[in-house]
C-alpha cells in the first residue's frame, strides 16, 4: 500500500474511480492518484486475464492502461487528474470486445 | 498542411536537452523543446522545482545539483512544450507530436534527440504481478508525490538501485530487504579498471557508506545469489532467492526491480539512425560521431539516448552536440565550435574515465537478461513467454521481426521497449550468433499510440 510522506498535499480535487468519489491531490497523475487511494489492480490482460498495474510510471510499459472519461487504453501515468474525471477499469477480452 | 519551423527542435528536457537548449538560445537560435513530462528535468531531475518548495532534502545532493540547470532553462527564451508526446520523427526532420489529444507537426533545421534512458527489462518469474514495479518507478513516485510503500524488497544491481534505497531510508522509510544480484566476478573485473576506480573513489566510498546505512536501517542485505523469482497469484506474496543451492522465501507485498539502464531507442531508430551492440553495457547504442551527429543528416543524439554515461555527462554531450548543430547552420564558425566545446569536452572526458569501471561493476548477469525459467513472460504486452520464443526458434524463427509473426512478441503498445533487449539476447544465445547479427525490431512510426481523431486533428494545425 502506498502512502505519501509529503506533509502538504496542496489542493485536493474529486475524481471518480468505478463510480466512487476519491479526493486526490490536484497535481497527481491518474496512476499516482489511484495508487495513493489503494488501487493496485488497474486492468486485466486480454489473453490470460491477469491483473496488471503501473510498472514503470514513466510512459514506457503501458501496463497502467485504464478507461478515462469513456476512452479505453489511456496511459494513466502520463495524464494529470482533473476535477470530475471518471475512471474505470477497462475489460477488453480476447475477442476484442468490452465485457 | 504547413508546419511551423524552428532552427533546432530538441526532444526531451532532461540534462542533455535543457543544456543544449540554453546554449542554443544564447546563440540566438530559434529553439523548440518538446517533453513528455509536465516539468523540465528529465527523470534524473524529475519534479525538482516542486521538491524545492517541499524542502525534500533526502533526495540527495546529486539531485539538488540539477536545480540551477532547470532554473537557467526556465529563464531562457526557449519555446518549451511540456506534456508533449512525440510519436514521429522523420529522416527529413519533421516532428509529429500530440498535446492533450491534439496532433501537431513541426519542422527543424536541426534535430536533437535527448530522450534519455530507460530501465532495462528484468524478466524473471513473477515480474508482471501486481505489486512489482521498477525501482525507477519507485523513485518517480517519491520525487513526484512523496509516494512510498513500507517494507518493500529491492532486487537487482546498479547505482540507481542503491540511490533509491538510500533515498527511502533517508526519508525514514523501512526497507525489508535488498537482494543484490551484482555478480561476484564483477568486483574483480571492475578492479581491472583501477584508474577508473581511482577516479571513482568518492563514489565508491559513497556507495559503500550508503550500503552500510541501508543495512543499519534494518534492511536485510542478501547477495551472492544464483536465482530469484517472485511469487503470487494476482499480486505479490513473496520473493524467493537461491543461495548456495537452496531456495529461500521472503514474504512481501511490494517489489522494486532494477537491472541498470539502457538508451531509449525508439525515437532515433524510427528516424533511421544506425545502431551498434555494446558488449560492455549489454545494450544497443546509437552510432554518433564526436559531436553526437547520428547517421541521419541533421539528426543528433545526446545524453543517455545514444549511450549510457549518466546525467553529468549528458549535460556536456547536449552542449557539444548543439554547438555542432549551430555550426552546421552557420550560426557559429567551426573555429568557435572547437573553442566553445573545449570546457564541455574536458568535463565529459572526466566523466567517461570512470565509465569502464562502473560498466564492469554493474553489468547485469546473463541470467537476469535472458530468463532461466521457460514460463517467464518476456513480452509483457502480448504475454509471450520464453517457452513460446524457444518454440518459434525451433520452428525456424531467425530474428526479432520474424518472432513478431510467430508470436506477436514486441507488437503490443510498448513497441518492444520492455522486451526488445531480452529478445535480441535470447535469439543470440539460442541461435549461437552475435547480437549484431540478430538485430532489433524494426521501429516504425507512430512510436507512441495515436488515435484516429488525433491524426485527423493534424490538418487543422
Amino acid at each position: 500500500m502506498f502512502r505519501s510522506i509529503n506533509s502538504n498535499q496542496g489542493e485536493l480535487i474529486t475524481i471518480y474511480f468505478e463510480n466512487k468519489a476519491l479526493n486526490v491531490p490536484k497535481d497527481y497523475n491518474v496512476a499516482t492518484a489511484l495508487l495513493w487511494a489503494g488501487v493496485s489492480d488497474f486492468r486485466k490482460t486480454t489473453l490470460n486475464n491477469e491483473s496488471r498495474g503501473p510498472y514503470c510510471v514513466m510512459g514506457l510499459c503501458f501496463d497502467c492502461l485504464i478507461n478515462i472519461n469513456g476512452l479505453d487504453n489511456q496511459q494513466s501515468c502520463t495524464i494529470q487528474v482533473s476535477d470530475g474525471m471518471k475512471i474505470k477499469r477497462q475489460a477488453i477480452n480476447s475477442s476484442g470486445k468490452n465485457e | 498542411m504547413s508546419s511551423a519551423e524552428y532552427d533546432i527542435i530538441i526532444i526531451g528536457a532532461g540534462p542533455a536537452g535543457i543544456s543544449a537548449a540554453i546554449l542554443a538560445d544564447q546563440h540566438k537560435a530559434n529553439v523548440l523543446v518538446l517533453d513528455e513530462n509536465c516539468a523540465p528535468g528529465g527523470q534524473i531531475y524529475r519534479a525538482i522545482e516542486k521538491n524545492q518548495q517541499n524542502d525534500n532534502k533526502w533526495l540527495g545532493q546529486s539531485y539538488q545539483d540539477g536545480l540551477s540547470l532547470v532554473e537557467d532553462f526556465r529563464g531562457s527564451r526557449v519555446n518549451y512544450l511540456h506534456s508533449a508526446t512525440v510519436w514521429h520523427l522523420s529522416s527529413t526532420k519533421i516532428v509529429h507530436y500530440s498535446v492533450n489529444g491534439k496532433a501537431h507537426s513541426v519542422k527543424g533545421r536541426q534535430i536533437l534527440v535527448a530522450t534519455g534512458a530507460q530501465e532495462r527489462p528484468f524478466p524473471i518469474l513473477g515480474w508482471t504481478l501486481n505489486g512489482v514495479m521498477s525501482a525507477g518507478a519507485a523513485q518517480i513516485l517519491l520525487k513526484d508525490s512523496g509516494l512510498i510503500c513500507d517494507n518493500a524488497v529491492f532486487i537487482g544491481t546498479g547505482p540507481l538501485l542503491y540511490l533509491i534505497a538510500h533515498q527511502y531510508i533517508s526519508a525514514g522509510i523501512a526497507i525489508k530487504a535488498i537482494i543484490d544480484t551484482t555478480p561476484r566476478g564483477n568486483y574483480l573485473r571492475a578492479m581491472r579498471h583501477s584508474f577508473g576506480a581511482l577516479k571513482n573513489a568518492k563514489n565508491i566510498l559513497q556507495g559503500w557508506r550508503w550500503k552500510r546505512e541501508i543495512i543499519k536501517s534494518g534492511a536485510l542485505y542478501i547477495s551472492n545469489i544464483s536465482g530469484v523469482r517472485i511469487n503470487g497469484s494476482d499480486s505479490v506474496t513473496s520473493v524467493e532467492y537461491c543461495q548456495k543451492g537452496k531456495w529461500k522465501n521472503l514474504n512481501c507485498k511490494h517489489v522494486f526491480l532494477h537491472q541498470g539502464v539502457a538508451p531509449e531507442l525508439n525515437v532515433s531508430l524510427s528516424a533511421g539512425c544506425e545502431k551498434s551492440w555494446n558488449t560492455r553495457q549489454a545494450c544497443w547504442t546509437i552510432d554518433v560521431d564526436q559531436y553526437g551527429q547520428s547517421s541521419v543528416e541533421g539528426i543528433s543524439i545526446a545524453g543517455d539516448a545514444s549511450s549510457i554515461t549518466g546525467g553529468v555527462a549528458a549535460a556536456q554531450k547536449g552542449s557539444i552536440a548543439v554547438l555542432n548543430m549551430l555550426c552546421n547552420m552557420g550560426l557559429i564558425s567551426s573555429n568557435d565550435r572547437e573553442v566553445l566545446s573545449k570546457p564541455f569536452i574536458k568535463k565529459l572526458s572526466k566523466e567517461l574515465i570512470a565509465r569502464p569501471f562502473i560498466d564492469a561493476l554493474f553489468k547485469p548477469h546473463l541470467r537476469y537478461r535472458v530468463p532461466q525459467d521457460s514460463k517467464t513472460v518476456v513480452c509483457r504486452c502480448e504475454e509471450v513467454t520464453l517457452a513460446q520464443i524457444k518454440e518459434s526458434i525451433g520452428l525456424g524463427c531467425k530474428g526479432p521481426s520474424q518472432l513478431k509473426s510467430f508470436t506477436r512478441c514486441g507488437m503490443g503498445p510498448c513497441q518492444g521497449r520492455l522486451c526488445g533487449l531480452s529478445v535480441t539476447e535470447i535469439l543470440a544465445k539460442e541461435l549461437g550468433i552475435r547480437e549484431e547479427q540478430v538485430g532489433y525490431y524494426n521501429i516504425r512510426p507512430p512510436i507512441k499510440p495515436v488515435t484516429l481523431a488525433e491524426l485527423a486533428s493534424l490538418d487543422e494545425s
